[in-house]
């Protein structure tokens, strides 16, 4: 029976183009969907796998403002059977906040006779990339970390993960519960929610927590766009009218043969 | 002083760690390598092409297979008075360097293009799957940070030099080894190397329609004689492999041509797909942003277009 905890962030969903807020602080969402990124899609699918597995269960958890309720229900539709939220400005989290109060709850939920065996996260989060959440949260609960694994089974005490190598070969890995795990997008494919998932998921109540964390920020000074490029496209013509058009063009590059 | 964690392959020091030993000289300061484990031939006297000034080698039992705690403790019994700590933005690299910034109690920015100022440290980094920078400020006596790849050529130094190799001694406690490769299996030959490297990518997305919408596709692919890369939709409804997938969270590819057919352009592909010299789209919607952004474009379907264009490849081979 395993415990797990995945945690997730809401960003948002880009579409075509990124606009910046005045302040060039942030991205200006205020006109787009939000997600999550999809290394923690994967991470969801396999904390629901573990718990449907060894007959434990998986719970969900972000720290975020209220609005990430969303995410959390959409996880709790999948398959997780719990949610924390850790309510919070994300934005003024940085990687080693957003770890201290994450191991807070895992650590109020062990007094609480609840232990996590296996937290785990994304590689890294979609919008700030800083591959660290995983990492700081191992040390700040003296837990074994590996990042980047794409599968994972757990046995008894210990859970096997495997990972792609520098080299484009899988990597395995044998280690001791509790322990962290950080999931990159792979190794499987997430379900999708089903109808009686998502009226089940409308019911369960979410925890929410408050943090007593200072959070020590994320030192960014500003973001920064690319200049934003005309289009300069050059239409070689319309359906399969085209095709001398393009043979002509692979030509020209000399990849033609 | 500044040191750098360099990844070795069967060619010695990685691309991506003679990008970072690159990208270290520019910062004008001393700089040390640090190798763990087996080192290769030759690798010592390349460090020193690339302006290592001293190599550190940490060696032993608990370097045989790779733990990111193990090598982490190497880094920081290296670091001594490095103002900086650096490794490539692989897997790797901002796993150890993640380690290093918990033991030395520090911050750390991945995937570094550029440093803006010295006083104090400010560092570009991208950020959004590398379609936004961030300016970040480290504010710590020792910056702990990765190189993004490609944000430097690998280039030797100006007159290299011909580093000393030290033995590092690092004490490598039980803990450390909680998590290590148990164990390795090789690659399937062809999985997703080919795509990073061919000269010419053909893309599918939705628009492929179907698993069984990309026989032209593959046609036209092997007629170029390139590779397949396709979409986070495509791989995501299982159509085709994750390996196949370019973008944010698939490969980065830089082909001399990128065929895109039936693909939309979202920030995220656009971010795998962008260093490729010349795009071109198939589309059924002028708008869409890969149209928009691409060099060249054919507006329609491609379960018309692409058939004619390997029916006018084939008739001009004969
Ligand atoms: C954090 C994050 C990371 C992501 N990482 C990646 C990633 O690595 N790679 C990736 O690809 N996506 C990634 N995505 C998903 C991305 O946002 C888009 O959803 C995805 O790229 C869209 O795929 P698509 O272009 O195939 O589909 P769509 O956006 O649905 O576009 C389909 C296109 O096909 C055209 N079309 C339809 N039918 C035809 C036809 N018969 N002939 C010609 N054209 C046709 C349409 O006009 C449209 O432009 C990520 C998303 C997030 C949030
Ligand atoms: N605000 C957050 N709430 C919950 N989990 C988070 C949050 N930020 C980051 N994470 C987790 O940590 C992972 C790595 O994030 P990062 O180190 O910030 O790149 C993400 O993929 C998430 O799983």
């Amino acid at each position: 029976m395993a415990d797990v905890l995945v945690c997730i962030k809401r960003v948002p969903d880009l579409g075509g183009e990124i606009r910046l807020t005045n302040d060039a602080m942030s991205v200006d969402d205020s006109s787009l969907g939000h997600t999550v990124s999809p290394h923690e899609e994967c991470a969801v699918e396999l904390a629901i796998q573990v718990a449907k597995d060894t007959d434990g269960r998986a719970t969900v958890l972000t720290v975020g403002s209220s609005e990430a309720v969303e995410q959390l229900r959409n996880a709790l539709a999948l398959g997780c059977t719990g949610a924390v939220l850790v309510e919070a400005d994300a934005s003024a989290y940085g990687p080693a906040d957003v770890a201290t109060v994450i191991a807070d709850v895992v650590r109020s939920q062990e007094q609480a006779g609840t232990t996590y065996d296996l937290v785990l996260l994304g590689s890294d989060a979609s919008d700030t990339g800083d591959f660290q959440v995983g990492v700081r949260l191992s040390y700040l609960l003296d837990r074994p970390v590996v990042a980047g694994v794409s599968t994972l089974s757990v046995e008894g005490e210990r859970v096997t993960a495997r990972g792609s190598g520098p080299d484009g070969g899988t990597e395995i890995y044998d280690v001791p519960l509790p322990a962290v795990l950080t999931v990159m997008e792979g190794g499987i494919e997430p379900r999708y929610p089903s109808i009686p998932g998502r009226m089940k998921a409308k019911k369960v109540s979410i925890d929410e927590v408050t943090p007593a964390h200072q959070p020590a920020g994320t030192g960014r000074v500003r973001l920064k766009l690319p200049p934003a490029q005309p289009s300069e496209v050059t239409v070689l013509g319309e359906g399969a009218d085209a095709a001398a058009a393009v043979v002509d063009l692979f030509e020209k590059l000399g990849v033609a043969r | 002083m500044i040191l750098v964690l360099v990844e070795t392959d069967d060619g010695g020091a990685a691309e991506v760690s003679r990008e970072t030993m690159t990208f270290a000289r520019g910062l004008g300061e001393e700089m040390v390598a640090l190798v763990v484990g087996d080192g290769v031939p030759g690798l010592v006297d390349q460090l020193g092409e690339y302006g290592a000034a001293r190599v550190l080698h940490a060696d032993g039992d608990a370097f045989t297979s790779y733990a990111a705690a193990a090598w982490a403790a190497a880094v920081v019994a290296a670091a001594g008075e490095a103002s900086v700590v650096m490794a490539a933005g692989t897997t790797r690299g901002n796993e150890v360097m993640a380690h290093v910034a918990c033991r030395l109690g520090v911050a750390m920015a991945a995937n570094v293009v550029a440093v803006d100022s010295t006083e104090p440290l400010v560092v570009s980094r991208q950020v959004l799957g590398g379609s936004a920078l961030e300016e970040m400020r480290l504010g710590d006596a020792v910056a702990v940070l990765t190189v993004a790849g490609h944000a430097c050529e690998a280039r030797p130094a100006d007159g290299g030099t011909s580093p000393v190799v030290q033995p590092l001694d690092v004490a490598v406690p039980d803990t450390d080894l909680r998590a290590r490769v148990v164990r390795s299996e090789p690659g399937e030959p062809d999985e997703s190397g080919s795509l990073k490297s061919a000269r010419v990518v053909v893309g599918a997305g939705r628009g492929a329609g179907s698993a069984d919408g990309f026989k032209d596709l593959l046609e036209l692919t092997e007629l170029l004689g390139g590779a397949l890369g396709v979409s986070r939709v495509v791989t995501s409804l299982g159509w085709r492999p994750h390996h196949e997938q370019v973008g944010q969270t698939g490969s980065r590819i830089s082909p001399d041509l990128y065929v895109a057919c039936g693909i939309s352009g979202a920030i995220q592909h656009w971010a795998g797909c962008q260093s490729a010299k010349t795009i071109l789209a198939i589309n059924t919607d002028p708008d869409a942003p890969m149209v928009t952004k691409a060099h060249y474009a054919v507006i329609g379907d491609l379960h018309e277009v692409v058939p004619a264009i390997n029916e006018e490849l084939r008739r001009r081979r004969g």
